[in-house]
């Protein structure tokens, strides 16, 4: 209680006066601070914890005549599934042994830790050239602008690997944030949404049908 | 030995300062807070740890669980100006009040032989509407027009803004037009591959998923 009026009657004194009451100008806060507290609080969490992020990403400008797609990528190629499975292959696809290299093999791997790995390994000239960025700037050799420019360079290295992501129609969409930030996790900057072959469609619906 | 006396003071003491910050406080959360808009379908984004937050001026394309699409673009004169031109390239009429009512709504998902009928409906039962999203086949993508016209309007609008402060010498507020996709994390891609191909067909190629925020690995 902010303040307890007690025993100050204030009554008739003896000459038999009547005197107005002294009344205390204080009055009980507890209410008002509970309330205030109580909306303080409602806003605080409503705030803070609804802010959404996004991620953003840029989609491969798509090539003005597409008779000549690319097929000789040099590079990983990720090819999303039902059941958040996913599976990969190195290089250009191979529907029969050409040129003496064998046909396409798909391989599994599991998102998460299994992928991380992957990608921390596939990938690691970019990761370790940034590792080694981040140490100057914590010693203070480069600040936060030129580190970031220089980890975006690092990033489109001539050698840092490249990876493309396709998709059949039975994956969710959840898949796709989940790879494309796992990218973004293991400093991987070369990678492509792109549509899927109808030859890769066959590969992969082969498959997983076993 | 003598009795030591505490002094006796009243438990109660002066709430004022207190009360103060806290209205303090209070008010500026209700200042700053900005309430979110009413969605027309829940949906559930996937978690990344992307800390990027998301664009406040934007034509925000929505992807429910099983597959509808919905539109909406920011801006209370933006959204008016767009079902203008989208009335006249549909020939469709509507009067003031349904342009007014249009100009206060969120996320629409009904075609647009169907949107006036929806802007008549009680807001409070818009929700039970039968929306089947804006429909975006090949032959009939009213979804390539909604986000045409958003981006015309609110680029020029991001313009207008911006001339005016240039005249009046202040710095420019709010930030250029962006593009959302906001889509469950449980939709299909390849109703999501739609609608970005529909952004790409108009030669938008950055766009930002929205997703939430999800702490990354420490190293």
């Amino acid at each position: 209680m902010a303040e307890l009026n007690a025993g100050s009657g204030g009554g008739h004194k003896k000459d038999g006066k009547v005197r107005a009451k002294k009344q205390s100008t204080r009055v009980d806060m507890t209410p008002m601070v509970d309330l205030a507290f109580l909306l303080l609080t409602f806003f605080v969490l409503t705030s803070t914890f609804s802010q959404p992020k996004t991620m953003e990403i840029t989609f491969p400008v798509p090539p003005d005549n597409p008779e000549v797609e690319v097929t000789r990528v040099n590079g990983y190629t990720f090819l999303l599934t039902k059941d958040d499975r996913v599976f990969w292959y190195f290089g250009a696809f191979k529907e029969v042994p050409e040129n003496g290299l064998p046909a396409t093999e798909l391989k599994e791997i599991k998102f998460g830790e299994d992928l991380n790995k992957f990608l921390l390994d596939k990938n690691d000239k970019v990761v370790s050239e940034i590792k080694a960025l981040r140490k100057r700037r914590i010693s203070k050799e480069i600040d936060d602008t030129t580190f970031k420019r220089l980890s975006i360079d690092a990033k489109g290295l001539k050698e840092a690997a490249f990876f493309i992501v396709k998709a059949d129609d039975k994956a969710v969409y959840k898949n796709l944030i989940d790879l494309i930030d796992e990218f973004n996790i293991c400093n991987v900057g070369k990678y492509a949404v792109t549509d899927i072959m109808q030859s890769e469609l066959n590969l992969l619906n082969k498959v997983t049908t076993q | 030995m003598p009795k030591v006396k505490m002094p006796r003071s009243s438990p109660s003491m002066d709430m004022t300062p207190m009360v103060d910050l806290a209205f303090l406080l209070v008010t500026f959360f209700i200042l700053t807070a900005s309430f979110k808009n009413p969605e027309p379908v829940q949906v559930l984004t996937p978690s990344s740890t992307s800390e990027k937050l998301m664009p406040e001026n934007s034509v925000l394309v929505t992807v429910s669980p099983d597959g509808r699409v919905f539109y909406t673009v920011s801006g209370y004169e933006v959204r008016q100006k767009v079902l203008m031109r989208m009335a006249e390239k549909y020939k469709i009429k509507f009067t003031n009040e349904q342009i007014k009512e249009f100009g206060k709504m969120t996320s629409i998902g009904v075609s647009m032989q169907n949107l006036g009928k929806f802007i008549d409906t009680e807001p409070s039962s818009r929700e039970k509407f039968p929306s089947k999203g804006i429909p975006m086949d090949s032959t009939n993508n009213q979804l390539h027009d909604w986000i045409q016209y958003g981006w015309i309007e609110g680029a020029t609008k991001y313009k207008e803004l911006k001339d005016d402060a240039e005249a009046a010498g202040r710095e420019m507020q709010g930030e250029p037009l962006r593009f959302a996709i906001k889509a469950d994390g449980q939709s299909n891609y390849i109703v999501v591959k739609e609608v970005i191909k529909t952004f790409t067909d108009l030669k938008i190629y950055r766009f930002n998923l929205l997703t939430n925020f999800e702490k990354a690995p420490t190293e």
